[in-house]
């Protein structure tokens, strides 16, 4: 809805990009002992910026690759302190914090959204 | 959704840890067994991971793309030891049996390292979890 579209204003578009760093961050603690996995994160403000903008390649073919500003585009390798002689560039002690910097910027975003929800409901309200 | 792709991801870890566990407990169990000859003596097992990188990897038991599945079940080829034990049932003609070739030292290592990865995504699946009750609890805001 356009209302909210502007209303709830950059956390609504934050708040989705926070889950998918959240599940990127998943997928490599998952394959914390797979051989030859790289570990993969978010490039979080250039993701926002991509979302803000809002640019997307004009398709006319159900067929024709789309880009999706964003999480898909904004994806980084992230290079390990210490190589792994598998391949495998995961340190899981490193994904765990980020993990749980990740939530607990997830539950910021959230609160924020849930200030700009409560506003709303007493402009309606009219207490 | 991202959140419901995350207990998938982190549910096909769990799925995969538990194999590698029951590899590691199946070694543990056999540690002691002998054979007759080193083709017949019993070899370790070790799971060998793979990324879910596509559609196309999807398996019944692995459907999330970027999860983790169980791509085979290595046959550890250290060789079996040769005892000398002719009392023993299964000795050859010379008296000497194949033992399987278990390290239980490693075993407990893969054991103890496969339960660690296993706590680490149900940490994973709760967190997502507590989130996702309170993203839904955003309209008692």
């Amino acid at each position: 809805m356009k209302l909210f579209d502007s209303t709830l204003g950059i956390h609504g578009k934050a708040l989705g990009l926070r889950a998918q760093r959240m599940e990127l961050i998943s997928k490599n603690i998952a394959n914390a002992d797979t051989p030859n996995f790289k570990a993969k994160d978010l490039d979080f403000s250039a993701a926002l910026k991509g979302v803000q903008q809002d640019t997307h390649i004009r398709t006319t073919n159900a067929r024709h690759i789309t880009d999706i500003p964003g999480a898909s585009a904004n994806q980084i390798f992230t290079k390990p302190l210490n190589a792994s002689d598998n391949g495998n560039t995961v340190e899981i002690s490193i994904e765990q914090a980020k993990y749980g910097r990740a939530a607990a910027e997830y539950q910021a975003t959230l609160r924020f959204l849930e200030g700009d929800i409560s506003s709303i409901r007493k402009v309606l309200r009219g207490d | 959704m991202s959140f419901s792709n995350i207990f998938g991801i982190a549910g096909s870890a769990l799925n995969s840890q538990l194999v590698r566990m029951n590899a590691s407990a199946s070694n543990m169990a056999n540690a002691g067994t002998t054979a007759s000859s080193e083709a017949e003596a019993f070899k370790a097992k070790r799971a060998v991971f793979q990324t879910i990188l596509s559609d196309q990897q999807k398996t019944d038991h692995a459907t999330s793309v970027g999860g983790v599945k169980v791509l085979e079940l290595a046959i550890d080829d250290t060789p079996n030891e040769k005892l000398y034990d002719p009392g023993n049932p299964n000795a050859d003609q010379d008296g000497f049996v194949y033992s399987s070739n278990v390290n239980e030292v490693t075993e407990m290592v893969e054991m103890t390292a496969s339960a660690r990865s296993y706590q680490n995504n149900v940490e994973v699946v709760n967190t997502a979890r507590q989130l996702m009750m309170r993203t839904i609890d955003i309209t008692k805001a």
